[in-house]
């Protein structure tokens, strides 16, 4: 949203937040061929031990869970412009609620970042589907920059 | 020590087996932009663990970064500062 400076003022705090967004997908058959090809470097260097419990639990859908994951690191990653940050993909771990839902906990550079660009929340939603899973992450931020171009998008691949 | 065309050969092996790239690795420039020849950030991920084991390295974190992965240039100097850390 975009609030010109001299109504900002007058406007609920709630409006002057901004928002900004990341999507990203991946595919289920392409993180299960590199479980098959890296094995364990592949899970440990992505994911954390509670992501990887949690992929792991049960039967099947191991690489499913992963590639979600993995949608859901790099749509966080997009929405608070880390691609440039120098961040462990474990720094940005998605947490399972006990109704099903999904957040994200934030650990190392990822967290100060989003500290600095003034993150107050930041909303996931991630599924799957056959052999493609995504991830939309909202990051909610506190403070206005104005000078952001109202229509610019870029695509990341 | 390894000269800058023997590892440019050995990144272009790399990419032609894990970037998905949509051009083969040998005909780019070094210069190229991986991205834009179809290399997803999920397989800049394979190309990373694939450079670990071929070169016995490991990328820090600093060097996490979209651009590093970017191009073979880019590859090669990352791999070059990793050597002589």
């Amino acid at each position: 949203m975009f609030l010109p400076a001299e109504i900002t003022a007058s406007v609920p705090s709630t409006l002057r937040q901004r928002i900004q967004m990341g999507f990203d997908v991946a595919q289920v058959s392409s993180v299960a061929h590199s479980l098959a090809e890296f094995g364990d470097r592949y899970l440990r260097r992505l994911f954390t031990p509670a992501e990887i419990a949690y992929a792991c639990q049960g039967v099947g859908l191991q690489a499913e869970r992963l590639a979600a994951r993995f949608a859901a690191k790099e749509a966080v990653m997009k929405a608070l412009q880390l691609s440039e940050a120098g961040v462990d993909w474990r720094d940005i771990e998605v947490v399972k609620h006990p109704d099903g839902s999904c957040g994200v906990a934030l650990h190392g550079e990822a967290a100060r970042c989003a500290q600095r660009a003034g993150a107050e929340q930041i909303v996931l939603s991630l599924s799957h589907d056959g052999d493609c899973a995504g991830a939309v992450a909202v990051a909610v931020l506190a403070s206005p920059r104005p000078e952001i171009p109202l229509s610019t998008s870029h695509e990341n691949r | 020590m390894k000269t800058a065309e023997e590892l440019d050969s050995q990144i272009r092996t790399i990419l032609r087996n894990h970037g998905r790239l949509n051009q083969d690795a040998l005909q780019l420039d070094a210069s190229d932009d991986l991205y834009r020849h179809g290399m997803t950030s999920h397989a800049s991920v394979n190309v990373m663990l694939a450079l670990e084991s071929a070169f016995d390295v490991e990328f820090p974190d600093h060097m996490l970064k979209r651009s590093v992965f970017g191009s073979i240039g880019s590859i090669r100097r990352a791999l070059s500062e990793l050597a002589t850390a």
